[in-house]
């Protein structure tokens, strides 16, 4: 009982750091790059679009997308190892 | 074939399946009618959250707004996007693993306590009403416009179709349906945006599209958009014109209330496993990117042209969808000058939404009666909203691309009508009856009740399509500022902190809940002439406030928990149980 429990709690906080990272990621991508310094990095160009405009319009919704994927393949990586460690015991 | 021949067809061909594929799933059991025995893949899962969340309003009104906003209409891109990866991260999995039907379920379960659980009842039949009045003016629109039939007849007939699939076959049945909807409304959406992207650009992706030079000349299309629109007086189109803070929140109060819309969250409900609900909520992120991506380019070739279309023409020689519109009264031509030639530039045309006159206007235009704003060079009324169906038109794209967004704009609005009644059928027959005020009943009866609140739902959202409210577009603020300053912090403390208590929770909720009903309401439907930025806390607007209710309610919700008691031993048994993997 006492070996689960800790099991539980090293799984929950590792979900939580990789939570965690992961927010920062959206967090810039959205609010940092497409709103507040948007206009800063309007002074850059990909094809012809300002890089500010890009990325509150197309980009940060691409980063969106990669972001829900890598917490699905890390959290079924976590998982396996949590079913294979229980298996040990 | 003639256009509205074509429009018969899609249309009576879509609804033919949607019919079918009601008969085909029908619901046996209250498991079935509330989350579809939780069998449903991800992949199809994906697809039928995408058709549940992208509303008329996505499909007709987005690219329009967008194409009049520029820049700043990225607030709606960013943050009906990005609240997915809150659900995928915060919430899907543990509410999926918690295994109930509802989310008042969760709320009353987590906090122990039959008045939250009435609290969250309340809150989701208001914003899912609030949503559903917004569904049937899209398909009184595009009814009266493309089909030639009376907006009343239209609301019947959708109705009518809504009824068969969700009385008959629940979530089981609106799944499905939503599946066959999706593939409709993304086809219908991508073919004319391909189309204008090659008439403009030369290149067949929109997304990349938008970001090229134009056929015709070597400038880009967004520097040539910029270029136009200053010069004709409106804000630079790459460029915002609302500020840094009011942008922040009302970006931030879409996600946040997007993540905790209930119709979206129970989607989650049905899959087989937790893993599969992260999958899922992945491809529903994919499958809504796909229009998300697509709407900012139509609306910049919409604006670029709808400004080439019409400037300076004389409306005698105006091309055709400009006077089908007019009839209509979606659009408004006032003649200030009186030189018969239109003159499209920033600023009202005239003051109020255009009131006709009986009479013709000199140039053959329906004459208004309102007064012109002679503050301005403006001779041209557009609402927002028939932009995404012009579109293919103003295009002079082929009559059966127009004949297919028309059935795309429907599969849009009933597929998210639906869901939206499912949510509040079953918060009645669940939560209020069985839960609450009839714990005896039956599954059976459970069943039955949850069929008969399914229609009387649907009959109400019948009558508000033929009796709009006329608050449609203001209280769509409303939705999502509710959503954020009330569900979103209970859903997500309730899972991630075992301190949160009963009390914390509903004062949380309480205080999030009427913090931004009293804020809208007062500047929306009270004192509407102080609606401006000096009026407004720290310059938020309405819209951006849910932001703003939504961090209250974390800071109420946490000092009241501190104070009171924490919680009992079998809830802090099911939060450990939800965050374990199965």
């Amino acid at each position: 009982m006492n070996k689960e429990s800790e099991r539980n709690t090293s799984y929950w906080k590792t979900n939580l750091k990789i939570i965690s990272w992961l927010m920062i990621v959206w967090f810039l991508c959205s609010f940092g790059f497409g709103i507040i310094f948007s206009d800063t990095l309007d002074q850059f160009r990909i094809g012809g679009f300002k890089l500010g405009f890009w990325f509150a319009q197309q980009g940060s919704i691409y980063i969106f997308i990669l972001l829900v994927f890598v917490y699905v393949y890390l959290m079924n990586k976590l998982d396996k190892n949590y079913s294979e460690t229980e298996e040990k015991d | 074939m003639e256009v509205q021949q074509l429009t018969y067809l899609f249309v009576g061909l879509s609804f033919a399946v949607y019919i079918g594929i009601a008969i085909w799933s029908r619901a046996e059991s209250t498991n079935d009618f509330y989350v579809a025995g939780k069998g449903v893949h991800p992949i199809a899962n994906g697809m039928a959250t995408a058709a549940d969340w992208m509303s008329a309003a996505s499909f007709l009104s987005m690219a329009g707004l967008i194409a009049f906003l520029g820049k700043d209409g990225s607030v709606y891109l960013m943050g009906w996007t990005g609240g997915y990866v809150l659900l995928a991260l915060f919430l899907a999995p543990y509410l999926r693993k918690f295994g109930k039907f509802t989310v008042p379920d969760f709320i009353g379960e987590r906090y122990y306590s039959s008045f939250a659980r009435k609290v969250a009842v309340l809150c989701l039949i208001f914003i899912s009403f609030t949503y559903i009045a917004g569904q049937m003016r899209g398909v009184g629109i595009v009814f009266s416009r493309f089909l030639e039939v009376d907006i009343n007849t239209g609301v019947i007939i959708g109705m009518g179709i809504v009824f068969f699939y969700a009385v008959l076959g629940g979530m089981k049945g609106i799944t499905y349906t939503q599946v066959a909807q999706y593939c409709v409304l993304i086809f219908a959406y991508l073919v004319p945006a391909i189309f204008i992207s090659i008439l403009m650009t030369g290149n067949p992706i929109p997304q990349l599209g938008f970001g090229s030079t134009l056929v015709d000349s070597p400038v880009y299309l967004l520097d040539k958009l910029d270029q136009v629109t200053v010069d004709l007086g409106f804000n630079e189109y790459t460029q915002n014109s609302k500020s840094v803070i009011d942008v922040f929140c009302i970006t931030a109060a879409l996600m946040f209330g997007t993540a905790g819309l209930p119709h979206v969250i129970v989607r989650f409900f049905t899959v087989p496993t937790v893993a599969d609900a992260r999958k899922s909520a992945g491809y529903a992120l994919i499958f809504i990117a796909l229009l998300y991506t697509t709407a900012p380019a139509v609306s910049a070739f919409a604006r670029m042209n709808l400004i080439d279309s019409i400037q300076d023409k004389e409306y005698s020689s105006a091309p055709s969808w400009f006077k089908n519109w007019e009839e209509i009264g979606l659009i408004a031509w006032k003649d200030k000058n009186s030189d018969g030639v239109i003159r499209y530039s920033s600023g009202d045309a005239v003051k109020g939404r255009p009131v006709y006159d009986t009479e013709r206007g000199k140039s053959g235009e329906r004459k208004l009666l309102n007064t012109p704003d002679l503050t301005n060079e403006n001779e041209v009324y557009i609402d927002r909203d028939i932009i995404v169906l012009a579109n293919p038109e103003i295009a002079e794209l082929p009559g059966w691309v127009i004949a297919l967004v028309a059935a795309g704009g429907l599969a849009a609005a009933l597929s998210t009508a639906a869901g939206l009644l499912l949510v509040i059928s079953s918060s009645i027959s669940h939560d209020l009856l069985k839960k609450t005020y009839l714990p005896k009943i039956t599954e059976r009866q459970e069943l039955f009740f949850a069929r008969i609140s399914a229609a009387v739902a649907i009959a109400i959202a019948g009558l508000f399509g033929i009796y709009p409210p006329a608050f449609v577009a203001q209280v769509v603020a409303f939705a999502f500022g509710l959503a954020a300053a009330t569900f979103f912090p209970a859903l997500f403390m309730g899972i991630f902190s075992k301190r949160l208590n009963k009390e914390g929770a509903i004062a949380g909720m309480l205080v999030g809940l009427i913090f931004t009903a009293t804020y809208i309401i007062y500047f929306k439907f009270l004192y509407v002439d102080l609606n401006t930025s000096e009026n407004w806390f720290m310059s938020i607007s309405p819209e951006g406030i849910g932001f703003v209710g939504m961090i209250l309610n974390f800071v109420v919700a946490i000092l009241v928990s501190s104070a009171t008691k924490p919680p009992p031993q079998e809830v802090l048994d099911m939060v450990e149980m939800i965050r374990k993997p199965e």
